[in-house]
């Protein structure tokens, strides 16, 4: 049987002065009628390019080099564009990535759907309005009526992308091509959506061809995989084949590089308490429009305890104050109530003053490694800036700045340049020297390897296990990802809604969960079943 | 630095604003030297049509004074004014800007209360009002552009600053210790003037224009050569002599025109991302 | 219904800056060198000392700078906005003589450089980087950069003194007796070169607004989910961009608003237009402070009304705003 989207060598050319001449080199893929084909790469793999092709939305300056894309065997890029446009929607769909972006933030959600049918059918209103409630029905969405008229801003992130997907699935296509549907999402409600498109797709025999960067969602709904590298296809075959037997080393080093879903073996931990938390509670007013006061309770009476040398490990979703914890950590934000108690001294309690002076003893890591380096300095004065503040003098400071570029495995003779000059996983080392400059007895690490590719994150991680161990530092690692808590923490808090709701060694937590939110929390990672 | 002109000079538009701008440079610098003479001293017969004399090749306005003169030393005035007003509208905008934007709070309620009521109103009727207490000297006209023209650059800081505040790399300078003032001037304002640099260039396009306004309603400074009362001068003259009005009207056409230019031609240059557009 | 709510109370927000500018100014023109009495002497072709004191005492110029601020504070609130020496009338109704103008000619310029500038924005976005966008683009460079009172007078000459197509001043034939349709048309005829004029400079800036606008908004990701869809580009363009790309056009209505008021006195100057522009200047050239603030008065009354409405327009183009 032919398959129903077929891209044949395909070559794409980007403009002059981008880092490579070709996004895509030679592509060639299959997807078969009624399967799920997953299209795993890291960035710039150029997943996301295949699927623009394929759709005939490339970016301005970006242009077809070579390569034919077949749909029911017709050549998709010699179609004139009018006919190219019928297809769009009706027959070949697509969801995206940013479910916020995506949609229309001036258009009611109903509207938008209709206007799928509007474009491609000649349908009256009535009955657009009727089948439009149908679909948003059947996405599972709590109250089709008033989803109808909602607005995007209105909705939940996981109900945007339903409505998405509602959308994209109106005029039952025959092929539908998810652009990283779920990476915007909380893990639960990313279980939840991967669980609703498998399910349609079941349901009305549509192809997808589902673009991500996790193996785990692979796992979970995957048919056959496609393994992408630098614009080239380095592996395809099923999904038994890819997962359990990968020929190629790309794919090999990518399977290698994924977090486990079995904590590591439990160190020996010290029972000496290097920082205690004692029932911290915050609760931001947020003053809305006049004379509209809202309260977020972003903290709870959260207690929790570092052992010395040790990892902590603080997992929880968006909304669960996990952030907010790790800010009150270092004084970026003062709790309301509670203590946090570093040797003898409350952190909590200290003036201005003296907390920018107790700042030498807690530093942090934070998540962006774009937006967490100031771009117009030096990347050794952002390392030495710190002492400097702290009295030590200039030469001194860059000195110890370039011991610690070693240190964390960069270039000591790099101090010289500037931040953009580096990649994503450089930049996070950077950082992590930064925070190290002030030789802190604890690191609080605030989603440090979720923004980086995942070959990436997997040198981080062991960077911090090695530096742990050779500094004896002790660690509070917040992250939203369990797999990465399982790696690298001894003790693990699950948070949710500004509470903690189950804390204890890392294998107890993953290997007997007592609260139900853990328990959904690991069932819902995507693994393969 | 050499790649910043090389971007610069991509849009023709942008040359040609600089060369303008050079233009007009040139002849205030070098007024002195071709019209070496008071500009408002008499010099030959009063009206007389462009071109007619060798001498006098823009002509003479209602009182017998070169216009060609009037011209070159009334570049002076506009571009010192432009430029002054600019630097002080700047100055005060940043500074307050950033105070606001940086402390939130109390400092930016009161900060948003202030430039509402000059926003309120109208910037020239305030314009007038100064100029009706502190008089029509060069100084006293400048001062009062500078401090009717502050509120869109502190607008502009402060919100640069409110999304600056919450990068990370601020609040990693706080984790390790840096003190505010340090945030303020020496990490977040480099990143937060590009955009209020090139805005520079609408606020000097507009102190010019205001300028002239004021002078063509005879409340700015009588006893220099300034364009704008040229133009005031010839509004008498309209019907048989417009040229009066007519030239140094074009002067202020070309000199706001080649500012604009330059200001659009920094943002470009400064944004690459937007080239194409 | 909450929109209303929303913007009555973004209205209440602005007494207290009504309250600054009234109060600043009042204290600011107590700094000015002579007062209304000593221009009305000036008028009156000079006086004694005696006649200066009793003309003080009789406008209540001679109390302290504090008990005058109370006094017209507590006038202003029962609409009371003085007496003119200078006109012998009260200050409201010379106001009122003079508004209609005024509002005529600003309506007109806010309509023309507001539909205007945004159809060559459109237009210009559309086409960018091709002749029409050049061509557009730089017209409405030119456009900013002249100034107002010269193009009027340039106007002027090439259209009533070279032409004689338009009065070159004045608001309307007088003398005429025209009436109903026929005094309409008169007054616009009387109005187009004013209302360009006036109009010129926002249109430039609508237009650079509206083309920057479209090209953000043409960037953004439900454009791109539109496309896929299977829209039309040019559906795409009407009901997906455009509306987005109105809403910061709309915001800078409200955010203008005062700089047209301010335009408008120089262009009633030099065409002649009785406005509360040209009453402004000739207050400020009189000393006539109480005339001076009543305008100021109105006019900050007028750009707070002009907001209100920008609010409840934006508002019904936004929902995220209610």
């Amino acid at each position: 049987m032919s398959p129903i989207l077929e891209i044949d060598n395909l070559s794409v050319a980007l403009p002059r002065g981008a880092d490579r001449a070709l996004a895509l080199e030679g592509v060639s893929l299959a997807l078969e009628a009624g399967e799920i084909l997953c299209v795993v790469g890291e960035s710039g793999s150029g997943k996301s390019m295949t699927a623009n092709a394929t759709m005939r939305l490339l970016p301005v300056g970006v242009g077809v080099a070579g390569g034919a894309i077949r749909f029911e065997g017709r050549d998709l890029l010699r179609l004139p564009e009018a006919e190219m446009r019928q297809l769009r929607g009706s027959r070949i769909a697509m969801v995206f990535q940013e479910p916020m972006t995506a949609l229309n933030p001036l258009r009611s959600i109903g509207d938008q759907i209709g206007e799928a049918f509007r474009t491609h059918t000649a349908l009256g209103r009535a009955e657009i309005e009727r089948r439009v409630l149908g679909h948003l029905e059947e996405v599972r969405l709590p109250d089709p009526r008033t989803a109808a008229r909602a607005y995007p801003h209105e909705l939940s992130g996981g109900q945007r992308q339903r409505a998405m997907i509602a959308m994209a699935l109106a005029l039952e296509p025959t092929v539908l091509i998810a652009d990283e549907p779920t990476t915007a999402l909380d893990v639960t409600t990313q279980a939840q959506i991967l669980h609703l498109i498998r399910e349609l797709q079941r349901k009305k025999g549509t192809a997808v061809l589902f673009i991500t960067h996790d193996f785990g969602v692979v796992g979970e709904i995957a048919d056959r995989v496609t393994v992408m590298q630098s614009g080239r296809v380095v592996e395809s075959g099923s999904v038994a084949d890819v997962l359990d037997r990968p020929q190629h080393a790309y794919t090999r080093m990518l399977l290698a590089a994924v977090p486990p879903l079995t904590a590591a073996p439990a160190r020996a931990v010290s029972a000496e308490v290097a920082l205690s938390i004692d029932r911290v509670s915050k609760t931001f007013v947020t003053r809305g429009s006049g004379l509209r006061r809202r309260s977020t309770r972003a903290l709870h009476e959260v207690t929790l305890s570092l052992p010395k040398g040790a990892t902590l490990g603080v997992v929880g979703e968006s909304g669960s104050g996990k952030s907010t914890l790790a800010k009150c950590l270092v004084r970026l934000l003062a709790p309301d109530t509670g203590a946090i108690r570093l040797a003898d001294v409350d952190l909590a309690q200290l003036s201005r003053r003296e907390a920018r002076r107790a700042t030498a003893r807690i530093q942090m890591v934070f998540q962006d490694p774009y937006g967490s380096l100031n771009p117009r300095r030096r990347a050794g004065e952002l390392v030495a800036q710190g002492p400097i503040a702290h009295g030590v003098a200039r030469p001194e400071a860059l000195a110890r700045a370039k011991a610690l570029f070693a240190l964390v495995g960069l270039d000591p003779a790099a101090t010289d340049r500037y931040p953009h000059e580096f990649s994503g996983g450089q930049r996070q080392r950077i950082g992590l020297a930064r925070a190290l400059a002030l030789e802190p007895e604890i690191l609080v690490a605030d989603e440090p390897v979720s923004s980086l590719d995942v070959s990436v994150q997997a040198q981080v991680l062991k960077l911090l296990a090695e530096l742990r161990a050779r500094l004896g530092l002790s660690m509070v690692f917040i992250t939203h990802d369990l797999r990465v808590a399982a790696q690298i923490c001894d003790r693990v808090a699950v948070m949710k809604d500004g509470s903690v709701v189950e804390q204890g060694l890392a294998s107890e937590v993953f290997g007997a969960p007592r609260h139900p939110y853990t328990q959904a929390l690991i069932e819902a990672i995507p693994r393969r079943r | 630095m050499i790649g910043f002109w090389r971007l610069y000079a991509r849009s023709p538009a942008a040359v040609v604003g600089l060369a303008l701008l050079l233009l007009v440079i040139g002849m205030a610098l070098t007024a002195g030297m071709f019209f070496p003479n008071n500009p408002l001293a008499l010099a030959g017969p009063p009206l007389l049509w462009p071109f007619q004399d060798a001498q006098l090749w823009l002509g003479t306005d209602n009182s017998g004074r070169d216009i060609a003169a009037q011209i070159f030393h009334g570049a002076r005035i506009s571009l010192l004014i432009g430029l002054a007003a600019m630097a002080l509208a700047i100055a005060i905008g940043v500074i307050l800007g950033a105070l606001a934007g940086f402390y939130g709070g109390i400092a930016d309620d009161i900060l948003m209360r202030i430039t509402e009521a000059f926003q309120t109103l109208p910037n020239f009727l305030l314009l007038l009002m100064l100029v009706a207490v502190f008089g029509s000297t060069l100084t006293t006209v400048t001062i009062a552009i500078g401090l009717v023209s502050w509120q869109a650059p502190a607008r502009l800081t402060r919100a640069e600053f409110l999304s600056l505040r919450t990068r990370e790399f601020v609040q990693a300078g706080r984790t390790i210790g840096l003190g505010d003032a340090t945030l303020i001037f020496r990490e977040i304002l480099p990143n937060a003037l590009p955009p209020v640099i090139v805005y520079a260039s609408v606020v000097m396009a507009v102190a010019i224009l205001l300028e002239s306004a004021l002078a063509f309603l005879n409340l700015s400074d009588p006893n220099v050569a300034s364009w704008g009362n040229l133009i005031g001068l010839g509004r008498g003259v309209l019907r048989t002599a417009w040229y009066v009005s007519a030239i140094p009207g074009i002067a202020i056409l070309i000199t706001v025109l080649a500012v604009s230019l330059v200001g659009q031609g920094l943002n470009d240059a400064l944004n690459p991302r937007l080239r194409g557009r | 219904m909450r929109v209303l709510a929303l913007a009555g109370r973004r209205l209440l927000s602005s007494l207290p800056t009504l309250l600054i500018i009234l109060v600043g100014l009042f204290l600011l023109l107590q700094l000015a060198p002579g007062d209304t009495v000593d221009a009305l002497v000036a008028q009156m072709g000079g006086g004694d000392q005696k006649l200066t004191e009793e003309l003080r005492r009789f406008y209540g110029l001679d109390a302290p700078v504090a008990v005058q601020l109370g006094r017209y504070l507590w006038r202003l609130v029962q609409l009371d906005l003085g007496y003119s020496a200078i006109y012998g009338k009260p200050v409201a109704s010379v106001i009122l003589e003079r508004l209609p103008a005024t509002l005529l000619l600003m309506g007109s310029a806010l309509s023309l450089a507001f539909f205007a500038g945004i159809a060559l924005g459109i237009l210009a976005a559309r086409r960018v980087n091709q002749w029409p966008d050049t061509l557009i683009s730089t017209l409405g460079l030119v456009f900013y950069a002249t100034p107002s009172f010269w193009f009027g007078l340039m106007g002027i000459v090439v259209f009533a003194i070279k032409l004689a197509w338009l009065p070159p001043g004045g608001f309307e034939t007088v003398g005429a007796g025209y009436a109903g349709l026929a005094r309409v048309l008169d007054i616009a005829r009387y109005l187009v070169l004013p209302t360009l004029t006036l109009a010129l400079i926002f249109l430039a800036i609508y237009l650079r607004i509206m083309r920057a606008s479209m090209l953000e908004v043409l960037t953004l990701d439900f454009v791109r989910t539109a496309r896929a869809k299977g829209v039309a580009e040019q559906a795409v363009i009407v009901r997906h961009v455009l509306r987005n790309a109105l809403l910061p056009v709309v915001t800078l209505i409200g955010l203008q608003a005062g700089t047209m008021l301010g335009g408008s006195v120089v262009v009633e100057s030099v065409f002649a237009l009785p406005g509360l522009g040209r009453l402004a200047y000739e207050s400020v050239v009189q000393r006539d402070l109480n005339t001076l603030l009543g305008i100021v008065f109105v006019s900050a009354l007028l750009v707070i009304a002009v907001n209100f409405i920008v609010d409840l327009l934006y508002a019904r183009l936004d929902p995220r705003i209610a």
